[in-house]
């Protein structure tokens, strides 16, 4: 229907912004991943009956923070023998620890302190927690951040307290959206039936509270979640053999919507638009797979490739509802671009190796994206780009065997499938944008298919 | 008539009977233990006279065959007795024997013994049929014969074969165009055997390639296998084609004997 090499003057305008604001991926990496400000965070001691609590806390509230990848955090064996507990506590000078000039300065050197304790009173489990910028010359001009935070006096309350502190502190130094409420969903063998069963899971974004959603007797793929987090759309298989459909299930019940699929022997990999108002979605329905949008429903579906090869994976930018990105093969699969309209088709990766899975960074500017450069065909990395110059690119794992990168709402991680080469039972990762902090979230069964809703 | 050839019969019987008794007690001589009973048996007795005179009588004679009745192969004991006799001898092969005596047989068919008993004052007669049955023929098991158009399921996993794709290709090669062919026939058959079946054609990638991309891959391979089987006479409405892409391998090795496994269009059952 419509010619790839056709840019439309649209893309081309886009291209010459682009290049012209683009800036240097490895850049803007580092960026993602924190500018660093060092913080010192003594633990948090507790009145009384708070106390027990305290541990967990400590540990959560530090672990967030260091895995956030925006601050260096400085070794609590470098700290002073006392530390404020309140704004109160500070003093122009001490040497001992009770002055922010005690945090600078060697051994310590951090530019921000972390402090603060808990109570509990009438039943009610309080956190006071405070930041202060070391370098400032008074005590008022140092004080960033002074909170409290009400909970009920039992674990569970204390470890999302310290998430909610942390979650303030990394909005504080710059940090996007917050994860704390933020899911990831994937597809697991676990609770599916017969060989190929398998059924949608959800967990926390640090891999705590697995749980399974839904209960569909099917085999599922191709996870995709709307911007509000209400809904997942997936492709499906009956067990005892059939085409694939897509399907559609409340993210928070498991409960199934209704959703229209054209006469076709295949209907699949379907995506939301930002606006959670539309999908596109890969369609046989005119004879060879192409690309195909449609209202939430599957209702009012309209054709827009018409190509060779598979089209299939149509993602639409966060920030332009006109840009997708899609794969396609003619020979091999590569990553393209077009507008929603079907118009302005060129090839985005290079056509070395095979390139799939094309997720758009929150910021509408860069996309991950699954890349066998380098590697035999079949074993994929992970890689970033900036689509104003995909031609430079960022490597973020390097042992073949990582797909399906998705980003976090607040673009800081990404969330992805590993297949470890030794048991070949894909798992899901999860790793800072700049590929550290790796840190696998499941372990049990096959899981496949993550994606990461805003709640 | 029977009833009279019965009534002559117990008349001899007791005769018989009456002059063993008077002979032995004359004799100053135990009478011979017979045998015991073997039932049933085949016994038939003819003497020709009776004495009670105290003198030599005339000879008697018993013949016995037991078991009456065996099957092919089996062995029966002939056993017999006779007083006042000379010279006594079966037929059959057997010749002479003693006053008594018993000699085991295998007999192939049925067959009547004859005993005859000569002595001084006549000869007495006695006869055994041994009756050869039939053995019952062989208890075979059920057998259930298979319905010989077998299932649908075990039509096509016996009659057809998968045809292969290179890797990210959904081109049909020789070897593959050579299954279809044979595949074709063989369908064409089962669709005249299972006049209301439909099969599915169905497309299968290996584990290389992502996931959605393999899914188109998979269903282009199946509609590749469908038109070549169209063309060469199978009803296209008899077909549907589904695509698993990677997701339902036959096997999941890390090598290419693997992945040419995987690459493949396979026809089923439909529903």
């Amino acid at each position: 229907m419509k010619k790839r090499t056709l840019i439309s003057v649209p893309v081309i305008a886009a291209l010459v912004a682009g290049v012209l604001f683009a800036q240097d991926i490895t850049t803007w990496i580092k960026k993602t991943a924190g500018d660093k400000p060092a913080l010192a965070v003594p633990d948090f001691r507790g009145a009384g009956d708070a106390q027990p609590l305290m541990a967990v806390f400590n540990a959560t509230l530090y672990q967030d923070l260091s895995n956030s990848g925006l601050f260096e955090m400085k070794p609590k064996s470098t700290y002073p023998l006392n530390n404020p507990q309140q704004q109160g506590d500070i003093r122009p000078q001490d040497g001992k620890g009770l002055a922010l000039a005690d945090w600078a300065s060697p051994p310590v050197n951090a530019t921000h302190l972390v402090f603060g304790f808990a109570t509990i009173t009438n039943g009610v489990f309080a956190v006071y927690g405070n930041v202060d910028d070391t370098r400032q010359q008074t005590v008022q001009a140092a004080q960033l951040l002074s909170n409290r935070y009400l909970g009920s006096p039992v674990e569970a309350d204390a470890i999302r307290k310290a998430h909610e502190f942390a979650n303030d502190i990394i909005v504080k130094f710059g940090g996007s959206a917050s994860l704390l409420d933020s899911h990831i969903y994937f597809t697991s063998s676990r609770g599916g039936a017969g060989g190929f069963g398998t059924e949608i899971w959800v967990m926390d974004w640090d891999g705590n509270n697995q749980k399974q959603l839904t209960h569909l007797g099917a085999q599922l793929a191709h996870l995709a979640i709307s911007p509000d987090g209400s809904r997942l759309a997936f492709t499906s298989w009956p067990l005892a053999g059939g085409q694939p459909q897509i399907g559609m299930v409340n993210a928070e019940t498991g409960r199934k919507i209704p959703f229209y699929n054209q006469q076709a022997s295949l209907n699949s990999a379907a995506t939301f638009t930002p606006d959670g108002m539309k999908l596109f979605y890969s369609s046989s329905a005119s004879g060879t797979p192409q690309i195909y949008t449609s209202a939430l429903d599957g209702q009012g579906f309209t054709r827009i490739t018409s190509t060779r090869g598979n089209p299939t994976e149509p993602k639409v930018n966060p920030k332009n509802p006109n840009a997708l990105l899609f794969v396609d093969g003619n020979p091999k699969e590569q990553i393209y671009r077009m507008n929603s309209e079907g118009s302005g088709m060129e090839r985005v990766t290079n056509g070395e190796g095979e390139a799939s899975n094309p997720a758009w960074h929150p910021d509408g500017q860069h996309f991950a994206y699954a890349w066998t450069r380098g590697y035999q065909a079949g074993e994929f990395n992970v890689f970033v780009a900036d689509i104003a110059e995909p031609q430079k690119y960022e490597q973020l794992t390097h042992d073949g065997r990582n797909e399906n990168p998705v980003w976090a709402p607040d673009g800081r991680y990404l969330a992805y499938m590993h297949t470890p080469l030794k048991s070949r039972n894909a798992q899901i990762y999860t790793m800072r944008a700049d590929g550290k902090e790796i840190k696998p979230l499941t372990t049990q069964g096959i899981n496949r298919y993550p994606v990461w809703g805003v709640k | 008539m029977t009833s009279e050839f019965f009534r002559n019969r117990n008349l001899t019987l007791t005769a018989t009977l009456l002059v063993a008794a008077l002979f032995s007690g004359a004799c100053g001589k135990k009478a011979p233990i017979p045998p015991p009973p073997a039932a049933p048996t085949a016994t038939n007795t003819t003497p020709s006279s009776t004495n009670n005179t105290g003198t030599p009588g005339r000879p008697t004679a018993t013949l016995t065959v037991a078991p009456a009745r065996i099957e092919r192969g089996g062995s029966v004991t002939l056993t017999w007795m006779t007083t006042n006799a000379n010279d006594v001898s079966i037929d059959k092969g057997i010749g002479t024997v003693g006053s008594s005596g018993s000699q085991t047989l295998r007999p192939t068919d049925t067959i009547t013994y004859t005993l005859t008993a000569n002595g001084t004052n006549g000869s007495a007669t006695a006869t055994a049929t041994v009756t050869i049955i039939s053995p019952p023929p062989p208890v075979t098991p059920a057998v259930t014969r298979p319905n010989p158009m077998g299932t649908l399921e075990s039509r096509l996993a016996s009659d057809l074969k998968d045809a292969f794709f290179d890797y990210d290709s959904v081109n049909i090669r020789d070897d593959a165009h050579t299954v279809l062919v044979g595949n074709a026939a063989a369908l064409r058959q089962i669709f005249m055997d299972f006049p209301n079946a439909t099969v599915n054609v169905e497309g299968h990638c290996d584990e290389r390639g992502s996931a959605e991309y393999n899914l188109g891959l998979g269903d282009r391979r199946a509609s590749a296998a469908r038109d070549v089987l169209v063309q060469l006479g199978v009803p296209e409405a008899k077909m549907k084609t589904i695509s698993y892409g990677k997701e339902r391998p036959q096997c999941t090795e890390a090598t290419e004997a693997c992945y040419q496994q995987n690459r493949r269009a396979h026809v089923s059952a439909g529903q």
